[in-house]
């Protein structure tokens, strides 16, 4: 694969400076199971409750989003199926690790439960399968233990306050999904629409890597790398099929604007005629609607001005340029967290040079 | 019945981890799996946000919980940590209540 001219020519990546990242930003997040510990305490899950969720479900904004549905009464299934629209990206990530951690079969299940957003980004963003390895099994160890013991803290913590609506605890599930929503809205996502890339757009894993990872220590090191070889291996293009991908699956900001409005608004209309935690579910199809839409726009304007067109279309010349649009989203990401552009230099030449160099220049 | 909500995301959510490593490449490389698995978290989050902030019951209400969502969304903007967003969301709202309630 292009694994060996990443590797090619370059000095090797001290396994230290990797355990350091990688123990960084898993206790980054770790410590901020503290928040959804006092917010699943304060939604009115039990403390064991509270703690399964941190230890079976492990990704961060669908423990987020079930509780928050449960808390107002809404119908565990629906509640359930809520989050699990949320955890769908995780199986992103884990087709990228498959092929780079190379895992037997047999330690798959076990690694499995760790394969989240941060996890990924980590591993992702390492120039080999043994860094990748070292990479994931560290933040993956650390943010477990983290994210794990920190629930538990905030959980008694929130339990200890009482009513939790006094303390304005329940808006600490919204304020928390914000934080996760607006990185993807200014189109970050966008700049990798690769596989990894999309969907580490939604920090969620454990729910906060973006914000988190953007001002934390060891995220800084991994983060102005991974986004600068996006911009590298977008605009400039890569083996492996990746710029045919990119073109196609180009996403135009707009479109994560329209989703995220239209799933508002389906959520807020369908709020009196259906039980609680059902109206995500509908909002949900707003994602297949939006894409239906820009699809059939696409058709439409691409039957009426083909594509080589020598006769420049400037109404829709803008609007229709995958690379421009692309280079412009990669621009957004620079200097933003690991997550989503990390899927990039999984199997990019250009990433690791670019990935090097940040490193230096952190302060 | 919390309980079987646990049980069941938790197992929903670890297979589709497994199922990440577990599967042909072929199967989720598809451009247009791999844009709906990309909007598909955005408009959750999207109608959660709407739904914890202005739902109650089933009605429709603006209270103490936007202004806190909207100190939220600056301290967002201003780049603030994590935990701040959270803490400022949390402090606002409880003001606000106080100060009404």
């Amino acid at each position: 694969m292009t694994r060996t001219s990443v590797q090619a020519g370059l000095p090797p990546k001290p396994r230290a400076a990797v355990v350091r990242d990688a123990l960084g930003v898993g206790t980054a997040v770790g410590l901020s199971g503290f928040a959804f510990g006092v917010t699943s305490a304060g939604a009115g899950m039990s403390v064991a409750q509270t703690c399964v969720l941190s230890l079976f479900v492990f990704t961060g904004a669908s423990q987020f989003a079930l509780v928050g549905a449960l808390g107002t009464g809404g119908n565990p299934l629906a509640a359930a199926a809520g989050a699990l629209l949320l955890g769908v990206r995780n199986a992103f990530y884990g087709l990228r690790l498959s092929q780079l951690l190379g895992l037997p079969a047999a330690v798959r299940p076990f690694a499995a439960q760790w394969v989240i957003d941060e996890t990924s980004a980590v591993a992702l963003a390492q120039p080999d399968r043994r860094l990748a390895r070292l990479g994931f099994t560290v933040t993956g160890a650390s943010l477990y233990a983290g994210w794990n013991i920190t629930t538990f803290l905030g959980a008694l913590g929130a339990s200890a306050l009482g009513d939790p609506a006094a303390w304005g605890l329940d808006v600490a599930g919204p304020a928390v999904f914000l934080a996760l929503l607006l990185p993807m809205l200014r189109g970050r996502s966008t700049a990798a629409s690769d596989a990894a890339g999309t969907d580490a757009a939604v920090p969620g894993g454990v729910a906060d890597q973006r914000p988190i990872a953007t001002t934390g220590p060891a995220g800084t090191g991994t983060s102005g790398g991974t986004a600068r070889s996006t911009v590298g291996s977008t605009v400039g293009g890569t083996p492996g099929g990746t710029p045919g991908g990119t073109a196609r699956s180009t996403a135009f900001p707009w479109q994560e604007a329209a989703v995220a409005a239209l799933a508002v608004v389906l959520a807020l209309a369908c709020v009196p005629f259906v039980p609680a935690g059902v109206p995500v579910l509908v909002a949900v199809l707003a994602a297949p609607a939006v894409l239906a839409v820009s699809r059939l726009r696409a058709r439409h304007s691409s039957r009426r001005s083909p594509r080589h067109s020598s006769r420049r279309s400037p109404r829709h010349s803008s609007r229709r340029s995958p690379r421009l649009s692309a280079g412009h989203s990669a621009g957004h990401s620079a200097g933003h967290s690991a997550g989503h552009s990390a899927g990039h230099s999984a199997g990019h030449s250009a990433p690791r040079s670019a990935r090097r160099s940040p490193r230096g220049e952190r302060r | 019945m919390i309980w079987a909500a646990i049980v069941v995301t938790a197992a929903g959510c670890y297979a589709v981890k497994l199922l990440g490593l577990s599967v042909p490449a072929a199967v989720l490389e598809r451009p247009l799996v791999r844009r709906l698995a990309a909007l598909v978290p955005i408009a959750a989050l999207a109608a959660l946000i709407a739904l914890q902030t202005f739902a109650d019951g089933r009605t429709l209400v603006v209270d103490a919980r936007a202004a806190g969502l909207a100190a939220a969304a600056v301290a967002l903007l201003l780049r603030a940590p994590f935990l701040v967003i959270v803490a400022v969301a949390v402090v606002v709202t409880a003001a606000v209540r106080a100060l009404t309630g």
